[in-house]
């Protein structure tokens, strides 16, 4: 890919996240709000020292109004925008690119949604005008996703039964770290048994192995990474935001098998190449990914190099990827304990590194990598789904690097060899 | 008189055990089945299979212009009493999806049973090559007889044109030889016709059901009518009722009907091969496409040379006078009536077979509504939606689906040429089973699958139970009403399973 990224240019300097749940007594304005001024407060900063805004909400609102009227902003620039499930992603990186730029000392990310208020379970897709001839309105995102399944036990010899029993470990994995998170949707352990028996929604699939349907907000400030110090002693340094939009050909192209996310692969390349990662099993103090649905989990392993091609199952299965493991995965409850309130989510991953990074989350969910030295957290929010999709890879770090803090004047790591940037070998379509 | 050069049957997959119905309402229904259009079934939907098949002789060949040969047909007529829309043409859909000629006609003769005949004879006596499409969806209330007799299902026919023009020509399709050769398969020999007002079957527009009269009354009154058709038909054909190889006759009106089979004076292996099952036992009476399905099943198994009367009572009566050829044996449907019989599932309840028809309201997943299709998207996509032209890239020979402008392997662009994959088999390579999809009967089968020759398509599988559905399965495209949202009929294509021969009933 020709990115250069922006390591170490810009830092996050504060955060802010709501509750994820059923908020039946909260709107969108109170819900931007509260993350909002959670943020600002966090960074030390009022609303009207921020510069520019990202507003990321998939359904929840249009336009930059729909920040700038609750919160009552006077003459800045907020724009709205959406990418699928990776919407809260988005609005990150080019609140991250603006303040790149020099443009804007100080911007603000952030994402919201309210699903709850559609009185539907699930997603409810949005209604542009069709021949209703492509299959896309027809079936819902836990099918999709389930395509998955069947797919990886086929091509790895993965006994079905065995399968399940590692969609299962997925869910109740992130169940146990949810239960320890007060913002989590989902507070509370499930038993194994309850989440393998749990009624079917799509192909093996039950209703646990689905993420929580849910309201939330989330937000960050983003300052220039010299300027980090300035608001906290502890700024989380961006090392990498790469975020690939797939050409949607595994649906009709028969080489797909629907065993992987090639635009998840390709991201976290991308990511791992901007932020100088070799080796990002053992360099990562923890992955928050986006676990829509179990099997995405799994499949995500592999794509995201944790996990070595058909191994992922085993590495689930041993605990590899648990709160006390080698590479803790999640720790927060993901989209499925946490919930996933689409705009938001991808910041609330982001909100997680934050704590985690800086030794803020709570006692009984702090992953020990942290204490053992590893300074990188990785992101990871995905759009659509197997065969056509968005996936947004994002590294950030608490150490910022030696090559950092030049302004830009360093598009390439070292690693690259110095060749020009644009000499990269393929350009795509 | 121009000649039959290619038919085709539709018979739904499901069928109803007459005894559910009497497990249900503790009385009615009776032994044998009837046939069952599927939810995502209509009338024109069904007309798409009749006449996929009845074109199928056409496959290949080359009319005028080098267009295929299909676009030789130049009028197409379609008689149902279950129109999918008033106002608004259902042949058209019917002719989109057969992918006919812009300039041919395409008209609806909808309303009464008696259009099934009309639409079959206005083909038959047309100057140049014209189809007719019948079909029928029969409905009763609850516990009636019309609910037990009936029978879904469609028919489509082919002819040559009587002279000239496009049409059939010495022996030659598109009368421009050194064409390729169409024969006929059976010549019209004689027809007989009379009309007359009475009340004997009606039914108001919007009711739910038909009402007769005593039967008794129409018996009477169809007796003469009948009779005069079937001597008229015969004398033109200059033949006697004892040199009818086959009799036919279709109609609603029940005891008329086995009136004017006795009152033929045909052989009786004449009338014991045609009214034998499983076509009276296991289909029922499909009404508008009756004689259709019939005519059909004959000229399955019609030798050369043989005479076919063709009776249809319904408002008074018309008699049709027919005699195969020797080519008719190698010319038949791929699927015999018989044999789409035997490949059809009972599995169907009474319940579902309800909700099927409206007559049992069900509680619908917790989704929203779906959204109607829009116009102007469906007119660009004509090709496509209905006719299932996908794109195939003219450089690298990828299939695009549906046709995109930018091959997606080799990314050339505006380098795509017209691909038909109606007809092309294919493999499911995955599936899945969604349980949360708003379906009019959930839940839904949704499948990945691989065209032979390439491209890779995901669609609703139909025909199939969940147990049924596995990689590999080897699937046909079916032309469908996915759903109906604001009063606008969704039309696309599924995948059903490919269900060859008899006893493959599971």
């Amino acid at each position: 890919m020709g990115s250069h990224g922006i390591r170490d240019q810009v830092a996050i300097v504060g955060m802010g996240c709501t509750a994820f749940g059923e908020h039946w007594d909260k709107s969108t304005d109170d819900l931007l709000v509260e993350s909002a001024t959670a943020a600002a407060a966090s960074a030390g900063v009022s609303l009207g020292d921020i510069d520019a805004f990202w507003l990321g909400t998939m359904g929840s609102g249009v336009s930059g109004l729909t920040l700038s009227r609750p919160l009552r902003l006077v003459g800045k620039p907020v724009t709205r925008l959406e990418n699928m499930c990776a919407t809260g992603s988005e609005s990150l990186r080019n609140a991250c690119y603006a303040v790149a730029s020099g443009a804007y000392d100080c911007a603000m990310a952030i994402g919201v949604e309210k699903l709850k208020d559609s009185g539907f379970s699930g997603l409810v897709g949005s209604a542009l005008p069709g021949a209703g001839d492509d299959g896309k309105g027809d079936t819902t995102a836990p099918a999709n996703f389930s395509l998955l399944a069947p797919a990886y036990a086929a091509k790895y010899g993965v006994d079905p039964a065995e399968l399940k029993e590692v969609l299962t470990r997925v869910a109740w994995k992130n169940h146990q770290n949810g239960a320890k998170n007060p913002r989590a949707q989902f507070r509370k352990e499930v038993s194994k048994e309850t989440i393998s028996r749990s009624p079917l929604v799509a192909g093996m699939l039950g209703i646990f192995d689905c993420s929580g349907v849910s309201d939330g907000s989330a937000a960050a400030i983003v300052v220039r990474a010299e300027d980090a110090h300035r608001y906290t002693s502890r700024p989380l340094y961006v090392k990498a935001l790469s975020l690939v939009a797939g050409a949607a050909s595994g649906l009709s192209d028969p080489g797909y098998d629907f065993t992987t996310f090639p635009e998840v692969a390709a991201s976290a390349q991308d990511a791992y190449r901007q932020a100088g990662i070799t080796d990002p099993r053992a360099e990562l103090a923890l992955a928050e990914v986006h676990d829509c649905f179990t099997p995405t989990e799994l499949v995500l392993m592999e794509d995201l190099g944790f996990a070595e091609r058909g191994q992922g199952w085993k590495d689930v299965l041993s605990g590899r990827f648990d709160l006390d493991g080698d590479l803790p995965v999640n720790p927060d409850g993901g989209l499925k304990a946490f919930g996933h309130p689409i705009g938001a989510s991808g910041l609330r991953m982001m909100f997680e590194a934050w704590l985690q990074l800086r030794g803020e989350a709570p006692a009984e969910r702090a992953v020990r990598t942290v204490a053992e030295g590893r300074s990188l957290a990785l992101t990871h929010n995905l759009g659509g789904g197997p065969g056509e999709c968005v996936s947004f890879v994002s590294v950030v770090g608490t150490e910022r690097g030696p090559r950092g803090g030049s302004g830009g004047s360093s598009p390439q790591d070292g690693r690259a060899g110095g060749s020009s940037p644009r000499a990269s070998t393929e350009r795509g379509a | 008189m121009g000649g039959l050069v290619g038919y085709g049957a539709y018979i739904p997959y499901y069928q109803l055990e007459r005894t559910r119905i009497a497990g249900v309402l503790g009385s009615g229904g009776g032994s044998g089945t009837r046939s069952v259009a599927a939810f995502d079934e209509d009338t024109t939907s069904m007309a798409v299979a009749a006449g996929r098949v009845a074109l199928a002789p056409m496959t290949g060949l080359t009319g005028p212009g080098g267009q295929p040969g299909r676009a030789c047909v130049r009028q197409l007529f379609f008689a149902t009493t279950v129109p999918a829309y008033a106002d608004k043409t259902n042949a058209t859909a019917v002719h989109a999806a057969l992918r006919l000629p812009a300039d041919a006609l395409a008209v609806d003769m909808a309303g009464a049973v008696r259009s099934g005949v009309g639409a079959l004879v206005t083909a038959a006596q047309s100057a140049v090559p014209a189809m007719a499409v019948l079909a029928d969806i029969r409905t009763g209330l609850p516990g009636s007889a019309d609910e037990r007799d009936g029978g879904d299902g469609a028919a489509a026919f082919v002819f040559s044109g009587a002279d000239g023009g496009a049409g059939l020509r010495g022996g030659v399709w598109g009368g421009r030889p050194p064409g390729p050769a169409l024969p006929v398969l059976a010549e019209v020999i004689g027809q007989g016709c009379a009309t007359a007002e009475f009340l004997d079957r009606w039914r108001t527009p919007g009711a739910a059901a038909s009402r007769v009269w005593e039967e008794r009354f129409g018996e009477q009154v169809y007796g003469p009518l009948a009779e005069a058709a079937m001597a008229d038909a015969l004398k033109q054909a200059g033949l006697t009722p004892g040199q009818v190889d086959h009799l036919i006759v279709a109609g609603l009106p029940a005891r008329a009907v086995s009136r004017t089979v006795r009152a033929a004076g045909v052989p009786a292996e004449a009338v014991a091969g045609t009214y034998a099952p499983p076509l009276s036992d296991r289909i029922g009476n499909a009404g508008t496409a009756q004689p259709g399905i019939v005519l059909a099943d004959v000229l399955d198994r019609a030798g050369p040379g043989e005479t076919i009367l063709l009776v249809v009572l319904a408002d008074g009566a018309f008699a049709l006078a027919l005699r195969t050829t020797e080519a008719l044996a190698r010319h038949r449907q791929a699927q015999p009536v018989t044999a789409q019989i035997a490949a059809g599932s009972t599995a169907l309840d009474y319940a579902t077979f309800l909700s099927w028809r409206g007559f049992l309201d069900r509680e619908p997943p917790r989704r929203p509504d779906p959204d109607p299709v829009a116009a102007p998207p469906s007119l660009r996509r004509t090709g496509w939606k209905f006719g299932l032209v996908a794109a195939k890239c003219t450089r690298c020979g990828t299939r695009s689906l549906p046709p995109d402008r930018v091959c997606q392997q080799c990314h050339a662009v505006d380098e795509m040429t017209p691909e038909p994959l109606a007809d092309v088999p294919a493999t499911v390579t995955t599936y899945t089973v969604d349980r949360l999809a708003y379906t009019p009967s959930p839940p839904m089968l949704m499948v990945v699958l691989d065209f032979d020759g390439g491209g890779r398509m995901r669609c609703q599988l139909t025909d199939a139970s969940e147990d049924e559905v596995r990689a590999g399965l080897r699937v046909e495209m079916t032309f469908r009403r996915l759903v109906t949202a604001a009063g606008v009929h969704n039309y696309f294509w599924k995948a059903r399973p490919v269900r060859s021969g008899p006893g493959k009933d599971e």
